[in-house]
C-alpha cells in the first residue's frame, strides 16, 4: 500500500465539517466507515496483483482539492461540445463535481421516475438510497471505491419504477476545469442507477475536461437491475490528456435482465477503468464493449470482471485498444463461472493494435470456471497495422497518413458498430477522427 | 508513355529482375507471359512501388518522369494503376468509401474539385453498368470475404472508376471462371483508348483470346527473352515455355 498525501486527509476533514448535519445518518456513517477503511487500505501499489502494471503514485502523492460548492458556473460554450446530439430524457451537468442546474436540462419523465443530482436525492429521501449506496461497490476491498465513498456527496441518482420504459437516453456530463486557487481539483462523483423490474433505460456518462488541465476524477457507478430490466450504459471518457481518471462500475443484475456496457476511453494521462458485473439471476444477458486509444506516454488500464453466478446467463465482451508512441495499455478480463452457473455462455475477445515499436500492452484473460456444462471462449490478439493493406490503399492514391487513419478506424469499426445509441456512436466517431487527425495530420 | 531500361530488382536479397527493357506507347496493350518464378509479378509490383522490392539498377520513365523516385500514392496520382494478383482484404473499410477517397485524392492532385457522395454514386453506377458488375460489392468492406472472382471484378471496377493512364493487370485472369474472365476482358476492352496503355501480366494464353495485345513479351529468369506480335502467345500455348528456354540456352 501507499499512504495518501496529507492533502487527502485535510480535504476529508474539511469536507466532513461541512457535512456534519446534512443528509441521512446512514450516509454520514458510511463516509466515516469508508474513510477509515481507505486509511487502512491506502492507495494500491504495483506490488498489488491487480495494480501490477499501473502505478498510481502521481495520484497518491498529488495535492488535490475538492471544488467549492459555489463554483459550478461555466459558460454554455464550455459544455456544448460534450452535449449529446439527440433528444434526451434528461441531461445533468456537473462542473468540477458540483451539480450545475443552469446547464442541466430535463424533459418530462414518466411517473415515479427520478433523475436527480445525488445531493438532492440524499437531502430529500436519502434513506431510500441506503440499501444500495456502498452495497454494490465494495469499499471494503477497493481503495478507490473507499476513497470515493468517503467523499460521497455529489453525482447522480437515477431511479425507474417497475415497468417504466424510458425511450430517450439520460446523459450525465461531468466537466472538470482543472484547478482552483492554484491546486488541481479532484472529484469523486457517485452515480447510482436503480432500475425496477421490466423497466428500461439508456444512460450515458461523459467525463470531460478542459484541454491542458490536470486534475483527478475518481468516479464510481453502482447499478442495480431488477428482473427483466434492460440497461444500456455508456461511459465516454474524454478527459484532458493530462488528467488522472480512475473509474469503476459495479453492476448487479437479477433474473433475465439485459445489460450493455460501452466503455470508451480517449483521454487521460493515467486511466484505470474497472467494470464488475454480477449476473445474479438466471438468464441474464450481458454485453461489454470497449474501445480505448492512447498516444504519447499515456497509460490506459481496463479491468473487467463478469461473475456468472446463476445458470443460463450469456456474456459477450469485445475490447479493442489502439496504442501509439510510448503509450501503454493494460487489459485484464476476468470471467468467473460459479458452481451453480451451468449452461453459461461466455465469450471474450480483446485486441490491441500497436502503432509504434515503443507502445506496449499487458493483456491477461482470466477464466475461473467451477461449473462443468458451460461454454467459455476467449481470444487475445496484439498486432500492428497490416503493411499489405497500407500498400493497397496507397497504390490507389491515398496518402500514407490517410491509409493509417483509414486502417486504424477500420480496427475500431466493429466496436463502434456495436454501440447501441446512434448519438453515442457519432460522438465517439467524431472524437476518434479528431485523435486520428492529430496522430496522422492530412498532408498540407 | 512507359520506358523501362535495364531494370534490376530484388526481394530479400534475391535478384529477381535481371535487366528488363520495355517500352509501351500510349494506346498500346502489352502482354507479359512467362513461367512461374520468371519475375512477371515482380515487374508489376516494382512498377507500382511495392515496398518489398529493392530496385538495384536501371530506370523507369513514365511520361518522362522518374517513376522509381515516386512513392506509391504519387504513382497512382500520376496515372499508374495495378490490379493486384491477390487483392488485400481490408475489414472495416467500406468499399465505396475507400474508392471515393481514392478518386478524390487523384482529383485533388489534378486540381479538380472533390466529388460529393451523389456525384460519386452517379459515376459509380455508370461504370458498373458498363462493366456489368452488380452493386452488391459496393457496400461491403474492401475485398473482405469476397470470392476470388469478386476480388478480381472489384479490381477492374476500381480501374474503371479511377481511369488510369497505365493499367497493369497482375494475373487478373488467374483463377477465374469464364464469366469473371469475360468481365475482366470486357473491362479492359471497354477502357482501351488512344491515350491509355495496358500491361497484362498473365500466366495463361486464355485472356488473350478476349483481349488482343499489340505486343507479347516472354519473361524468363528475370529477363525478356522474346517479344513479338499476338501470334507469339499462340505459339507459346502450343509449344510451352520450354521451347523458348531451350532456344535461349543454346
Amino acid at each position: 500500500m501507499t499512504h495518501p498525501s496529507e492533502s487527502y486527509v485535510a480535504e476529508w476533514h474539511r469536507a466532513t465539517d461541512r457535512w456534519r448535519d446534512a443528509g441521512p445518518q446512514g450516509v454520514r456513517r458510511l463516509r466515516v466507515e469508508a474513510w477509515e477503511r481507505f486509511l487502512s487500505l491506502g492507495f494500491p501499489s504495483t506490488r498489488d496483483e491487480e495494480w501490477r502494471f499501473t502505478s498510481v503514485a502521481p495520484i497518491a502523492e498529488g495535492d488535490f482539492a475538492l471544488a467549492l460548492p459555489a463554483s459550478a458556473v461555466l459558460p454554455e460554450s464550455a459544455v456544448a461540445p460534450f452535449r449529446l446530439a439527440v433528444t434526451l430524457a434528461a441531461e445533468l451537468v456537473f462542473v468540477d463535481g458540483r451539480y450545475a442546474p443552469a446547464l442541466s436540462r430535463r424533459g418530462a419523465l414518466p411517473n415515479g421516475t427520478r433523475v436527480e443530482s445525488l445531493a438532492a436525492s440524499l437531502a430529500m429521501d436519502g434513506y431510500e438510497l441506503e440499501p444500495y449506496l456502498g452495497h454494490v461497490a465494495p469499499f471494503q476491498r477497493q481503495p478507490f471505491v473507499a476513497l470515493n465513498t468517503a467523499f460521497l456527496d455529489e453525482g447522480a441518482c437515477i431511479r425507474l419504477p417497475a415497468g417504466t420504459i424510458l425511450e430517450a437516453p439520460i446523459h450525465l456530463l461531468f466537466v472538470s476545469t482543472g484547478s482552483q486557487s492554484g491546486r488541481p481539483v479532484m472529484t469523486h462523483p457517485r452515480v447510482l442507477v436503480v432500475l425496477g423490474g421490466n423497466s428500461q433505460a439508456s444512460v450515458v456518462e461523459t467525463h470531460a475536461g478542459h484541454a491542458g488541465a490536470r486534475y483527478l476524477t475518481n468516479a464510481i457507478t453502482e447499478v442495480v437491475l431488477g428482473e427483466n430490466a434492460v440497461l444500456d450504459h455508456s461511459k465516454l471518457q474524454y478527459e484532458s490528456d493530462e488528467a488522472y481518471h480512475v473509474g469503476a462500475m459495479y453492476l448487479e443484475a437479477q433474473r433475465s435482465a439485459v445489460c450493455t456496457s460501452n466503455s470508451i476511453s480517449m483521454g487521460g494521462a493515467l486511466v484505470r477503468n474497472e467494470i464488475v458485473v454480477s449476473l445474479d439471476g438466471e438468464g441474464v444477458e450481458c454485453t461489454l464493449n470497449g474501445l480505448y486509444l492512447a498516444d504519447a506516454a499515456r497509460l490506459v488500464d481496463h479491468h473487467t470482471t463478469i461473475d456468472h453466478a446463476r445458470p443460463h446467463c450469456g456474456s459477450r465482451e469485445v475490447y479493442k485498444g489502439i496504442l501509439a508512441d510510448h503509450a501503454r495499455g493494460v487489459f485484464n478480463g476476468k470471467i468467473i463461472v460459479r458452481p451453480d452457473a451451468q449452461k453459461t455462455d461466455a465469450r471474450q475477445t480483446n485486441r490491441a493494435l500497436l502503432l509504434s515499436e515503443d507502445a506496449l500492452i499487458n493483456t491477461k484473460p482470466q477464466l475461473e470456471i467451477f461449473a462443468n456444462d458451460v461454454k467459455c471462449t476467449h481470444g487475445a490478439t496484439v498486432g500492428q497495422l497490416d503493411d499489405d493493406a497500407r500498400f493497397y490503399l496507397r497504390s490507389r492514391g491515398l496518402s500514407d497518413e490517410e491509409a493509417h487513419r483509414m486502417l486504424v478506424h477500420a480496427f475500431a469499426a466493429d466496436v463502434l458498430n456495436r454501440l447501441p445509441l446512434a448519438a453515442v456512436r457519432s460522438s465517439v466517431e467524431e472524437r476518434l477522427q479528431r485523435q486520428l487527425a492529430r496522430a496522422w495530420p492530412a498532408a498540407a | 508513355m512507359l520506358r523501362v531500361r535495364n531494370l534490376h530488382a530484388s526481394a530479400g536479397g534475391h535478384e529477381i529482375l535481371r535487366g528488363i527493357d520495355l517500352s509501351i506507347g500510349a494506346g498500346e496493350v502489352h502482354a507479359i507471359m512467362g513461367p512461374n518464378g520468371s519475375g512477371k509479378s515482380t515487374l508489376a509490383r516494382v512498377l507500382a512501388g511495392h515496398p518489398e522490392y529493392q530496385v538495384t539498377g536501371g530506370d523507369v520513365l513514365f511520361d518522362e518522369r522518374d517513376l522509381l523516385a515516386m512513392d506509391p500514392e504519387s504513382r497512382a496520382r500520376a496515372g499508374v494503376f495495378m490490379a493486384f494478383q491477390y487483392p488485400v482484404e481490408i475489414p472495416g473499410v467500406n468499399n465505396a468509401y475507400f474508392l471515393k477517397a481514392a478518386l478524390n485524392a487523384l482529383r485533388a492532385d489534378r486540381g479538380e474539385e472533390a466529388l460529393d457522395a451523389i456525384e460519386f454514386m452517379t459515376l459509380v453506377r455508370e461504370r458498373m453498368a458498363q462493366l456489368g458488375i452488380d452493386d452488391s460489392l459496393l457496400n461491403r468492406p474492401v475485398n473482405d470475404g469476397f470470392s476470388g472472382g469478386e476480388k478480381k471484378r472489384n479490381e477492374i471496377f476500381q480501374m474503371a472508376v479511377l481511369e488510369p493512364r497505365l493499367a497493369i493487370l497482375d494475373e487478373t485472369d488467374s483463377g477465374l471462371d469464364i464469366d469473371a474472365l469475360r468481365t475482366v476482358a470486357h473491362g479492359v476492352n471497354a477502357m482501351r483508348r488512344p491515350d491509355r496503355a495496358f500491361l497484362l501480366v498473365t500466366h495463361y494464353q486464355r485472356l488473350l483470346d478476349y483481349v488482343v495485345p499489340d505486343v507479347v513479351h516472354v519473361l524468363a529468369d528475370g529477363r525478356i527473352i522474346r517479344s513479338g506480335g499476338k501470334e507469339l502467345a499462340l505459339e507459346l500455348e502450343e509449344k510451352g515455355y520450354g521451347w523458348l528456354e531451350t532456344a535461349m540456352a543454346e
